[in-house]
Formats: C-alpha cells, sequence, structure tokens
C-alpha cells in the first residue's frame, strides 16, 4: 500500500502532499520536513529507494524517490509494493503531468494544486493503484476538462470577461510571479532518469 | 492539445499565490495569509450568495494554505454544501476539500454520507467515481457502515462502466481494511474473484489489488483465484509487447498487473493441479529468459519495468522453495545483479538474497558471492546499498564462514555510517557468540566490538559476554589476561572498564601469578580509571574492590584507604557513599570465612536465549514485538538478566546471611495498644491483614533493611531502606521482568504516597519513595497494594510492607552493672514478654550475632554471666515518646530451643518485638 505521496521541491517546500494513512495536521507536516531532510541529503545517483524515517513507521516502509530538476517526488509505500514498480509508477505520473501541462514546471503544481490532486486521483485511489495506462488517465481528465469548460461556458463567462479585461491593464502582471521560478522547466522530461 | 489549458486559470488564486512567494520572511506571510483568512471567512459569512466560482476559488485559497502548514478551522460547511451543487466542478472542488481535510473523526460525516449517497444513486459515472473516491479517502466506520453494501453491488454489476468498476473496488478495499467485519463477501466471493478474467486491463489492475489482500485474510474462500491468476499471466507473459496496447510500458506488457499477480500467488502454497503448475513454472522460466535477452530499448523505464516483473518472479521462487532448478537460477540472475551497474537494482539483489539465503536449496549458491558483498560493503557510495549488504552477511554467514564475516563487519564497522552503527553491533555480537567454537574468539570479538564501537555497544551487549565468560570456566582465565591488556590502553571506552571491573572482580586471581598483572598492578590500573567513570560504573568498580579484598587479601589495605577516602567516603552520591562505607565496614568487621562466603564468585546464569536476540527484534519494529507477545517463552526470558554483583552491593553485611525461610506472620496475637504508626497512616491504621495480602517477604524484612520484598513472573520489587531516629525512608523499586510495557502502574498505600510513573517499560524499573515517621508504637505494617495492566490482564498485588518496630531502634551501649539495674527495674509482668521456641535455623554464633544487630539493637558483651547467651539493648524512637527495652536470648543448643526475653516500659512493645524476633532464628 501506498501510504503517501510527497512532492516538494530542492528547498523542501511542499508542493503536494497526499496522506493515504490518517495523521495529525503536524505530524503531517513533520513527516514532510523528515522525509526531505532524508531524501536531499543524498547524493545523485545514489539507488532510489531507502528506509522511511521515524515518524511514518521507520524500516517498516520505504521511500522511493525521484528527482526531476527542481522537485522531489517520493512515495512512501509498505513491503507490499514492489520498489519498481513503484519507480514505474512516478515515471507515469510525470509523464501525465508533462502531459496535461505541457512541459510541467513547478509553477504548474503551485498554480493548479486542484488538478494536480485531480490527475492523482485518477491514478491512486485510497493508496492502492487504480490505473497505470496514461492515455486512460488523460482521457479522464480531458472529460473532467471538457466538463469543466462547458459549465464555465455558462457561468464562468462573467468571471472570466473580468479576469480578460483586467489583465489588460496590467501588462506587468506575469512578472509578480517570482519569474525566477520560471527558468525551472523541465526540459525533455523523457530523457530523464 | 494540452489537457489543462494555462490560460483560464483562476486570477485571484494565482494573485494570492504570487504574494505569498514574494513574502520576504515567515512573519510576513503568516500576515499575508492571516489577511486572507480573514478575507475568506467574512465572503462565507457575508450575507450574499456566492457564486460557484467563488466560492471554488476560495476553497482553492484554503488548500493551498493548509499546504503550506497552516490549520484550517473553517470553510468544512461550505466544502459540504459544494458536494449537492449540480456542477460538476463545485462537487468536485467540494470532494476534493473534504478528501484533503476532513479526517474520518469529523462531525459532519453525516452530512457527506447524505451527499454520497445521492451521487451514488446518480447513474452519473463521473459523480460515482467522485464519490467512490470520497468514500475510499475518507475510510471512516461511518462510511462503512453506510455503503459497505451497496458497494459491492455497484463492483459487480453488468451495467457498471468499467472506470466505476475500478474506483468501486479499491473503494471497498479501504473499507476492508478500515472495519474488515462490516465488509462482508460471501456471495460476492466467486464474481469478484472472476473479475481476473475482465477484458479491460483497469478493472483488473484494481481488482486485483482487493483480492490479493481478501486472499491474504481469508485464503481457503478466495483459491480459485490461484488459476485465474496463473492463466492471466501466462496469457500476459506470452503476448508480444504490442498486443496489450496502451498496457504496454516501453516495450513490457502490462508490467504493473504482471507484478500484482505475482505478489498474489505468494499468498498461496504452489499449485496443486499439474496443469496449472506446469504453466506457472513455464511462466517463471520465461520471465527469467527475457531477462538474458538484449533490451528492446535503451530507456531506464524499459529495463526498470522488466526487472519489476523479474524481482517479483524471484520472490514467487524463493516463497515457494521448492522448485531447485528455478532457485539456483534465480540465484545466478540475482548474481548478476549483484555487479549491476544500476545502483537500484544492486540494492533490490542484495535484498532478494537475504531471503534467498534462508532457503535450504539456495544457502550454498548465495555463500559462493560472499566476496562481491563484502566488497559492496566496503565500496558502495550509498549507505542505503551497504545497509543491505550488512544484512545480507548476515544472513548468509553460518559456522563456515562466521569468522571471516564478523572481521569484515567489524573492519566495517569502524567507518560505519552512525545511523546504522547500533544495529551492526548487535549483529556482530549476535554472529560472534553463535557461531563461536572457541571462545577466546567470542571474548577478542566483543571487546574489539567495544574498543572500535564502545558508545554503540548497548548494555545487552556487554552483560552478554559476562555472562558467557562466567558460565564457561575454560575462558575466564584468558578473558582476565585480555581485558587486563585491553584496560592498558590510554583511553578506553567506560563500557570496557565495566566489563574489566566486573571480570577482573571475578576472575583476577587467575592472572595474579603474573608479576606483570599482580593483584596490586590490576588494582592500581582499575582504579585509574575511576575517576573518568559515571557513577554506574564507578559504583561497579567499588564492587569489584570489595572482591579484590577477598580475592588477594594482600591488596586490603590499599583498598580500605581508597574506600576511606573523602572522594569516596562522603561522595555526594547515595549509591557511591553506601558502598563505600558499607564495604569498609564489611571488611573491617567480617572475618575472613564471612568475606568468602559473601563475596564468593557468582554462580552460573541459567542459560537463556540471547538478550542481544531480543534487542534486535526489538529494534526491527513493532511487528516483531507482537511476536514475542506469542511467544511466552521469550518473553520471560530475554529481559530479566541484570549481572551486577547484587550480593556484594547489599548493604547490610549479614543480608544474604539470612536465608530466612518464611513462616506465618505472627499478627493479632497481641492485644493492639492504640494505632501506631507512620505518620503518614494519621488514620487509624489497617484493620488486620487483609485476605489475599502477600507476607511471605515481610518477615525477612525484620533483621535487615535491603532485599527483593516480592518476586513473581512479571514483576519484581526491591527495598532500600535506612532509618534514624523516629524517621525513615524506603525507596521502592519496581522491576518489570518482562519486554512488555506494564500501562496503568498504579500502587497505593493506606498511607499517602508520591505517585509511581503509569509506564514500566520493559526490562526498565521504576523507583518510588516513601518518608515514614514513627508516632507511636504500633503492630501492623502499612499496606501496598499495586495495580497494573500486562497485556490486556490487570494485575493485582498485595503487599505488607516491611515497617517495624524494631527499625526504630537506637542501639544503646552500657556496662553490665548499668544493664542488670535496669533489668529490674522492669520487672512487672506486663513488661515482660517471652518466648521460648525450637530453632527453625542453624545456631551458628555469627548468624545469630548478624540478626541482632539486623534488629537494630546494641549487642552487649561481657554482660551476661554465661557467654552463650546473647544480651542486647537499644531505645525505640517514636514521635509520641521513647522506649527503651532490653532483650535476652538464651540458645540451648542441645534441644535446639531458645529462650527469649524482652523486657520495656511499654507492654506492647515488648510483646511486639518479641514476636517479630521469635519468628527469625
Amino acid at each position: 500500500m501506498i501510504k503517501a505521496i510527497l512532492i516538494f521541491n530542492n528547498h523542501g517546500k511542499p508542493r503536494l502532499s497526499k496522506f493515504y494513512e490518517h495523521y495529525s495536521e503536524d505530524t503531517e507536516q513533520q513527516i514532510i520536513r523528515e522525509t526531505f531532510h532524508l531524501v536531499s541529503k543524498r547524493d545523485e545517483n545514489v539507488c532510489n529507494f531507502l528506509e522511511g524515517g521515524m515518524l511514518i513507521g521507520g524500516s517498516e516502509n520505504k521511500l522511493i524517490c525521484r528527482h526531476y530538476a527542481t522537485l522531489y517526488f517520493v512515495f512512501c509505500v509498505d513491503s507490499s509494493e514492489s520498489e519498481l514498480g513503484i519507480l514505474d509508477l512516478i515515471q507515469v505520473f510525470v509523464e501525465t503531468l508533462d502531459k496535461c501541462f505541457e512541459n510541467v514546471c513547478e509553477l504548474d503544481l503551485i498554480f493548479h494544486v486542484d488538478k494536480v490532486h485531480n490527475i492523482l486521483a485518477e491514478m491512486v485511489m485510497g493508496g492502492m493503484v487504480l490505473e497505470t495506462n496514461m492515455n486512460e488517465i488523460i482521457t479522464q481528465v480531458d472529460a473532467q476538462n471538457k466538463m469543466e469548460k462547458s459549465e464555465a461556458g455558462i457561468a464562468g463567462a462573467p468571471a472570466r470577461a473580468v479576469s480578460a479585461v483586467k489583465n489588460m491593464n496590467l501588462p506587468e502582471m506575469p512578472r509578480n510571479i517570482n519569474i525566477g521560478d520560471i527558468s525551472i522547466k523541465v526540459p525533455n522530461l523523457l530523457s530523464f532518469k | 492539445m494540452p489537457a489543462v489549458s494555462k490560460g483560464d486559470g483562476m486570477r485571484g488564486l494565482a494573485v494570492f499565490i504570487s504574494d505569498i512567494r514574494n513574502c520576504k520572511s515567515k512573519e510576513a506571510e503568516i500576515k499575508r495569509i492571516n489577511k486572507e483568512l480573514a478575507n475568506i471567512r467574512s465572503k462565507f459569512k457575508g450575507d450574499k450568495a456566492l457564486d460557484g466560482y467563488s466560492k471554488k476559488k476560495y476553497v482553492c485559497k484554503l488548500l493551498f494554505i493548509f499546504l503550506l502548514g497552516h490549520d484550517i478551522d473553517f470553510g468544512h460547511m461550505e466544502a459540504v454544501n459544494l458536494l449537492s451543487s449540480n456542477k460538476y466542478t463545485e462537487k468536485q472542488i467540494g470532494y476534493l476539500f473534504i478528501s484533503v481535510l476532513v479526517n474520518s473523526n469529523s462531525e459532519l460525516i453525516r452530512l457527506i454520507n447524505n451527499a454520497i449517497k445521492n451521487d451514488l444513486s446518480s447513474r452519473n459515472p463521473t459523480f460515482m467515481c467522485l464519490a467512490l473516491h470520497c468514500i475510499a479517502n475518507v475510510g471512516s466506520r461511518e462510511m462503512a457502515e453506510a455503503f459497505a453494501g451497496e458497494i459491492p453491488r455497484i463492483l459487480v454489476a453488468g451495467d457498471t462502466m468499467d472506470s466505476v468498476k475500478q474506483s468501486a473496488a479499491l473503494c471497498l478495499l479501504r473499507l476492508y481494511k478500515a472495519s474488515p467485519d462490516l465488509v462482508l463477501m460471501g456471495e460476492w466471493t466467486s464474481r469478484v474473484v472472476h473479475l481476473l478474467n475482465d477484458q479491460h486491463m483497469g478493472v483488473v489492475t484494481a481488482a486485483i489489488s482487493l483480492i490479493t489482500c481478501l486472499s491474504s485474510k481469508n485464503p481457503d474462500e478466495f483459491k480459485t483465484c490461484v488459476s485465474l491468476a496463473v492463466s492471466r499471466l501466462s496469457r500476459i507473459v506470452s503476448s508480444a509487447s504490442t498486443d496489450l496496447q496502451d498496457y504496454t510500458y516501453y516495450f513490457v506488457p502490462a508490467p504493473w498487473l504482471s507484478c500484482k499477480l505475482l505478489r498474489l500467488l505468494q499468498c498461496y502454497p504452489p499449485p496443486e493441479d499439474g496443469a496449472v503448475k506446469g504453466r506457472l513454472v513455464e511462466c517463471l522460466e520465461t520471465i527469467l529468459n527475457k531477462a538474458q535477452e538484449p533490451p528492446k530499448s535503451k530507456k531506464v523505464q524499459h529495463s526498470n519495468a522488466k526487472n519489476a516483473i523479474l524481482f517479483e518472479a524471484i520472490s514467487l521462487i524463493i516463497h515457494y522453495d521448492s522448485e531447485p532448478n528455478l532457485l539456483v537460477r534465480a540465484c545466478n540472475q540475482l548474481g548478476q545483479f549483484l555487479q549491476h551497474r544500476e545502483t537500484n537494482l544492486r540494492y533490490l539483489a542484495l535484498e532478494s538474497m537475504c531471503t534467498l539465503a534462508s532457503s535450504e536449496f539456495s544457502h550454498e549458491a548465495v555463500k559462493t558471492h560472499i566476496e562481491t558483498v563484502i566488497n559492496a560493503l566496503k565500496t558502495e557510495r550509498d549507505v542505503s546499498v551497504r545497509q543491505r549488504a550488512a544484512d545480507l552477511l548476515y544472513a548468509m554467514c553460518d559456522r563456515s564462514n562466521a569468522k571471516q564475516i564478523v572481521a569484515e563487519m567489524l573492519s566495517y564497522l569502524e567507518t560505519a555510517d552512525y545511523s546504522i552503527r547500533e544495529e551492526m553491533v548487535l549483529k556482530v555480537a549476535i554472529l560472534a557468540e553463535k557461531y563461536a567454537v572457541d571462545y577466546s574468539w567470542y571474548v577478542d570479538t566483543i571487546l574489539n566490538l567495544i574498543r572500535i564501537a564502545g558508545d554503540y555497544v548497548s548494555e545487552e551487549v556487554w552483560y552478554r559476554v559476562i555472562q558467557i565468560v562466567i558460565n564457561r570456566d575454560d575462558v575466564q582465565g584468558y578473558a582476565a589476561k585480555t581485558v587486563f591488556e585491553a584496560l592498558q590502553a590510554p583511553a578506553c571506552h567506560e563500557n570496557m572498564v565495566k566489563v574489566g571491573g566486573y571480570i577482573l572482580g571475578e576472575f583476577g586471581n587467575l592472572i595474579a601469578g603474573d608479576p606483570r598483572s599482580s593483584p596490586l598492578v590490576q588494582f592500581n590500573l582499575l582504579h585509574s580509571k575511576f575517576h573518568l567513570c559515571s557513577v554506574p560504573t564507578r559504583a561497579l568498580l567499588l564492587s569489584a574492590y570489595i572482591k579484590f579484598i577477598n580475592l588477594f587479601p594482600e591488596t586490603k589495605a590499599t583498598i580500605q584507604e581508597v574506600l576511606r577516602s573523602d572522594s569516596q567516603i562522603r561522595n555526594s552520591d547515595v549509591e557511591l557513599q553506601q558502598r563505600a562505607v558499607e564495604y569498609l565496614k564489611l571488611s573491617s568487621i567480617a572475618s575472613t570465612d564471612v568475606l568468602a562466603t559473601v563475596l564468593e564468585e557468582m554462580p552460573p546464569f541459567p542459560e537463556r536465549e540471547s538478550s542481544i536476540l531480543a534487542k534486535l527484534k526489538k529494534k526491527k519494529g513493532p511487528g516483531a514485538v507482537s511476536v514475542e507477545l506469542e511467544d511466552g517463552k521469550e518473553r520471560g526470558e530475554c529481559v530479566n538478566f541484570n549481572p551486577k554483583p547484587q550480593r556484594t552491593s547489599t548493604p547490610s553485611p549479614s543480608a544474604d546471611l539470612l536465608g530466612l525461610r518464611s513462616t506465618a506472620p505472627a499478627s493479632g496475637a497481641t492485644p493492639s495498644a492504640g494505632s501506631l504508626l507512620v505518620d503518614v497512616f494519621s488514620e487509624a491504621g489497617p484493620s488486620a491483614t487483609s485476605a489475599g495480602v502477600n507476607d511471605d517477604g515481610f518477615l525477612r524484612f525484620v533483621c535487615k533493611n535491603n532485599g527483593v520484598l516480592f518476586e513473581n513472573q512479571l514483576l519484581q520489587i526491591g527495598i532500600k531502606s535506612e532509618y534514624r531516629q523516629n524517621l525513615g525512608r524506603m525507596y521502592l523499586f519496581y522491576g518489570n521482568k518482562t519486554s512488555v510495557q506494564f500501562v496503568s502502574f498504579n500502587t497505593t498505600l493506606n498511607v499517602q504516597t508520591k505517585t509511581v510513573e503509569p509506564l514500566v517499560e520493559g526490562g526498565a524499573q521504576v523507583q518510588q519513595v516513601i518518608n515514614i515517621e514513627c508516632l507511636t508504637d504500633f503492630i501492623d505494617a502499612p499496606l501496598l497494594n499495586i495495580k497494573f495492566r500486562y497485556g490486556g490482564a490487570l494485575q493485582n498485588i498485595s503487599l505488607k510492607l516491611p515497617v517495624t518496630i524494631n527499625k526504630f531502634f537506637q542501639p544503646t551501649e552500657m556496662a553490665a552493672a548499668d544493664f542488670f539495674q535496669r533489668w529490674k527495674q522492669l520487672s512487672q509482668p506486663q513488661q515482660e514478654a517471652q518466648k521460648i521456641f525450637k530453632a527453625s535455623h542453624g545456631m551458628d554464633t555469627e548468624v545469630l550475632k548478624a540478626k541482632l544487630l539486623g534488629l537494630g539493637t546494641a549487642l552487649l558483651e561481657n554482660v551476661d554471666p554465661n557467654p552463650e547467651n546473647y544480651v542486647c539493648a537499644g531505645v525505640i524512637q517514636t514521635k509520641a515518646q521513647q522506649v527503651g527495652c532490653l532483650l535476652r536470648l538464651e540458645p540451648n543448643a542441645q534441644a535446639q530451643m531458645y529462650r527469649l526475653t524482652l523486657r520495656s516500659s511499654k507492654d506492647t512493645v515488648s510483646q511486639r518485638v518479641c514476636d517479630l524476633l521469635a519468628e527469625q532464628f
């Protein structure tokens, strides 16, 4: 079973946390910090598996982690999962994100937390793997987006119009969004290990 | 086209997030967040109904704030309202909020359940999936109660969409894990098993997780899944890489499903049906063959997927442990991986080999890789991999290679990572003991262990080496010699000093013949370490010194000198001071014979399972501990082990000479003159000995103050007490002899005491101090009631605390004339109590004297005209008054009888002391 899925950046800022077992909010934050501490101090090119931290159950659990550019993807799993299988699953997750966001980068995860959750929900449910076929996952996400669009077509139109106008008046708006991070686009993600 | 277009995000959200990201300090961030929270709160509370878009935006903001680690204590109601919206986007964000933020105890569950119920019956597959996700994410008991009946129906219904089936399978699994009693498969069993044949691979993928879990709990009901799983697996394995279309991942057909199928088969023994088994063996061979084929792609994903299946297949082969041919192939394959350039594969190969090493078919084959594994331990850059290598060395160790492996592990310890040192130390200690052919090697190994990694050598390890040395006389001389040499190092670890102190104290005589290790040299060597050590080690060394006095009388003067020095006899630590004072006294008053008896060599320890093994199991997490719980044999034996020289540390010289049998209590025989007592018993004293009170220990403490009051299989209660005038202090030590903690530990005295710690960890001891003041004379002792939970059972123990009137004796020295004058003054009949009784023990003079001294009175020499008789005098100090007390004991060796006469100014005192003392001889 997958106990938790954590994504954080190179500085330990959480970008997604999903726990499939119940912990208090404090403990969840501590687990994220502990996991970051364990994962970030490892060299590149060491193996992708390590024993879990004390808070999440110690050596009973394994952390399977992958580092993509600025982001760490960490799955905490118990002994019933295949390590390499989970490693593949992380790859499927990232490739799916990449398809959905067109060259996914850290900012996409920040500004579209809800979407990321929805994509993840198509893959993992209650700690078990629901679907591993990327095309199937994307089909589902697409269907959701269509529904969203059709609904926005009726109710969301005024809001979008307003936002469009505001954007015109604020040509510099994007610069507010900490541009420094945009350079972290994951180039050629598929060639990443 | 990207599935998520970037233009139409929520602007307010984006601005808020940018603001947060631009915050320069934590304080600024918190300020911005609080502002936003206030804003959202006011929006939610406002009169204006929010449109779906705004609700969604605010809920998204809350989610973002939550992710940053801030508590969100509102918005739940708004989220629940979103659930009943007809719009997909609003419903979806509502469910998202709930699955992230609502835990299973929330009061909102009822409302949420209602919304879920509506969505489940909506027949809209998207809504159904959202609802099923929510159940799976929250998974509370209320939800199981509400939906456990409904979901299996959705799962097997013919008209359910595939995507809904997938969600229903995993939802059911989650409910089964949370509340297995509520999920009754019964009639659904066979239809669920047949999902393995489903056309849609996604449904099979989801269903197999459910079936694996159910099979591991009820293997018999689900055993039909074996043949179905084998045929499914065989279809996948033999398919061309393009057959499965979307489920082919980097040229590997359905790797995830293959892994899961192989896992499911690991719940069962090898199939009995020959045809099924044949097909399965064929599959496994195909998988092993494919590993040798050239890769279809250079991408790491291809080899990952391929190897994921391969490792699961190897696990299954190891699980069956019945096909020598496959086992050897598996072992060879793993051997190849041990040298693979992919770190992940080396890691997994080491891990799998660990399990392979325990199979009798392949143990030898695993051993052939020893050099590679040792090399991995030395050269791997990654600590995770090194740790697996150490595990594997431990697993492959046997008598033939123990010396090599232990040597390698020892040398690795010098540079090992701190995080794994303790575990390594335990492993080395266990291997050294398990495969010790000659015990001098064992002693060398453990001493090396202490030298290299002393800080990580836990108590269990050095206890164990002492236990073994004491039990095996062929190694004692060698141990003494080696430890003597080890102690000569300028800086040696404190654990080494402990072992050294103990072993030289016991067996220093074996090397004393050599002038280089003469008694005095040994002593000086030990004492040179004394000042660098902690209190427990110093205490141990003091005990070693008193043992030296017994072993080598020529060191007596030197050691007495040391004991007498202010730094010992006036040490601020109570334990050290007490030992110094007592040992000094013991060495000066006890005769050589007594000394030799008290300080005799320790008897062999009962053979028991190594306490180290228990420790390693404990380190391995709660799983291992629960095994110990079930195994009573292990539980009782592994922890109760205290090699400290208890005998020498008992303070009263008489203590261990009194091998007193417990006899019936002499209670209630005398008229009680008013209630007594120890300050704390301000109310009336306890009436009579209540039924079930344990009296065994009580009478043994009349003439001594320290020792073990009570002991059963679980609990040991030790007492240390001291009295001065009418005051006393008693230390109670509650030792947990098991490896499991006692909870709700609670003691009540029919007087007030400070409470003790409610938890007593396995193997640990807690202490309780009782201050006592004697107000007036008394007969009944305070009752101590102990309650605790061990495992599930409540334990209840009642004991009499050994507080007796004689504890408040102040010895009085007086001359013969004085004594007889007072004796005559106390001649009224009620002032005298007399008993004539048969001796229950030997009538040894020294023993008698020791007991009379232990009573607390002064033993007067040359008073009684008959030198066979004993007379004593003392004053009992109570707050109310002082009671002078004279005693005469007349032994009749021929008749083995005693006559005991007590005279005191108070009749109750005479009677009570007489009763107490009469039980002691």
